[in-house]
């Protein structure tokens, strides 16, 4: 695949997740309820780099999940790429929190209403709400995100692809060109 | 990676691969039936059938969980209550469910070969839930996921498998399972329940229970399947559980660690002491829980499999978000 242009290196990424720490403290008054839950795979490391972000400016520990949503996608009989099950993992009660669920691009909002079927089936949140990397727009259903790192243009062929260091070994955000 | 075939037959022409998927993806559905609401939408508008021409509690029960936790639709078909009493042929049976739109077959039946005669006659997936003495399939992935979850791995492992060998669905396919992930397999039983050629399958025989129990670090036993028995296979069960049974004395001759496992039904004092089925290392009961998971991962994957097999022309979709 070609790269087409390089979006965010890791200083931006360091700051638009520190940003997004700070805009959570903001508007959420009893920061003591909020629990972040990241999407399967690269929402995890950036949920726990804004609950790091979190706790050093609060100095408070936020609870984190990881949320797999195969199990609740809606294209289990069209999908060419086949999903693999892994394991959800939410060892707090998400009843009357402050839920952030945490993904890496937001694109059609599919996965997010996939995440948001399944964290409901786990309980009563007061509130979920939404923070991603980058939007990049194209949605299919009615959803936003309250928090967003980057709103990022694109056409519909372009492929958005976010490198973290904990899963890919560096920091960086591309736009590369799709298969035609 | 997804399944190869969108029926499951048996174990044995399972690649390495397919089986890591079934137990991997079955660590991740395992969760489910912790929730408080023990169900997720993955399967929602599909038909499964139980189809069983055996009895059965904890196999039925367990794949009628595992599809409704996944909300699919279950029937249950018993065949003492059905038209099978009227004459109505097995192939006869599933075409005409199979027109009511069904997805999927969960057969048991007392006939070796069985389910996959439906695979030529049916369009729908065919799962065998134990076929007279071939194989046993999910009986075997969660005998596996219950292994990997206590010693870590399968591979290097020294697991004694010791009873009926003869009439024993569960021994085959664990035979085939657990020589594949490269544990060390050793059978024993009486000469008249060591069917011929079942060394073939990769597996050490013996007709002497200590030595197959010596350093074993799984202590598998089988059922006495009376049911089977045609005629008398050993002089009493007094005589099968002396030579044969499980209990403290012989489990001395295991690892220190080993564990127990029964696929159940137990006969209590037959192949296993009363003591030692609840004793502390006996991790009968891990084996029918891991049973829903394993049974609700392989009732996914082969969905995936069929949606592979009809579809595949569909869109590309890159990546969901």
């Amino acid at each position: 695949m070609k790269i087409k242009a390089r979006i965010m290196d890791r200083k931006k990424i360091q700051r638009a997740i520190a940003r997004i720490a700070q805009e959570i403290l903001e508007r959420n008054k009893s920061p003591e309820d909020l629990a972040l839950v990241g999407i399967r795979t690269r929402g995890v490391p950036i949920a726990e780099r804004i609950a790091s972000g979190i706790e050093s400016e609060e100095g408070l520990k936020v609870p984190i999940g990881t949320l797999d949503i195969t199990m609740y996608r809606d294209d289990l009989s069209s999908s060419q790429e086949r999903a693999e099950v892994h394991r959800t993992d939410i060892a707090f009660s998400v009843n009357d929190k402050d839920v952030i669920l945490v993904d890496d691009v937001l694109f059609t909002g599919r996965t997010i209403r996939a995440a948001m079927d399944s964290l409901i089936d786990f309980g009563r949140p007061r509130t979920i709400q939404l923070a991603v990397l980058i939007d990049r727009g194209h949605r299919e259903l009615p959803i936003r995100a309250d928090y967003a790192g980057k709103v990022l243009p694109t056409s519909r062929k372009e492929v958005v692809q976010v490198q973290l260091e904990e899963i890919d070994g560096q920091d960086e955000v591309l736009i590369v060109e799709g298969e035609a | 990676m997804q399944l190869r075939s969108k029926h499951l037959i048996g174990i044995e022409p399972l690649t390495r691969d397919e089986i890591q998927l079934i137990l991997d993806t079955a660590d991740s559905f395992k969760e489910v039936s912790t929730r408080e609401i023990k169900k997720v939408p993955t399967l929602r508008g599909k038909t499964i059938v139980t189809l069983f021409y055996e009895a059965s509690t904890r196999t039925r029960t367990s794949f009628e969980l595992a599809a409704k936790r996944l909300s699919a639709d279950t029937v249950s078909i018993s065949t003492t209550a059905s038209s099978v009493q009227k004459g109505e042929t097995l192939i006869d049976t599933v075409r005409n469910i199979e027109s009511m739109a069904a997805d999927c077959f969960i057969v048991r039946h007392s006939c070796s070969g069985a389910p996959l005669l439906l695979t030529r006659a049916c369009r729908a997936s065919i799962v065998n839930a134990g076929d007279g003495s071939h194989e046993h399939p999910t009986q075997a992935l969660l005998d596996a996921m219950t292994i990997r979850e206590r010693k870590g791995q399968i591979e290097g492992l020294r697991v004694a498998i010791i009873g009926d060998i003869r009439h024993s669905r569960v021994a085959r396919s664990n035979i085939h399972l657990l020589t594949k992930m490269g544990a060390e397999v050793r059978v024993a039983g009486p000469g008249t329940l060591l069917p011929t050629g079942i060394g073939k399958l990769g597996a050490t025989v013996t007709t002497d229970a200590d030595e197959a129990i010596t350093g074993a670090d799984v202590v598998m036993m089988l059922r006495i399947q009376q049911e089977r028995m045609d005629r008398s296979f050993f002089p009493s069960l007094r005589e099968f559980a002396k030579l044969y049974g499980l209990n403290r004395e012989r489990m001395k001759r295991a690892s220190p660690d080993a564990i127990v496992m029964h696929p159940g039904p137990i006969n209590r004092g037959v192949e296993i002491d009363h003591d030692l089925a609840d004793f502390e290392r006996s991790v009968i009961l891990d084996q029918t829980a891991n049973g829903v998971a394993v049974r609700m991962a392989v009732l996914y994957l082969i969905s995936q499999a069929a949606a592979g097999a009809a579809g595949g022309a569909g869109t590309p979709t890159g990546g969901a978000h």
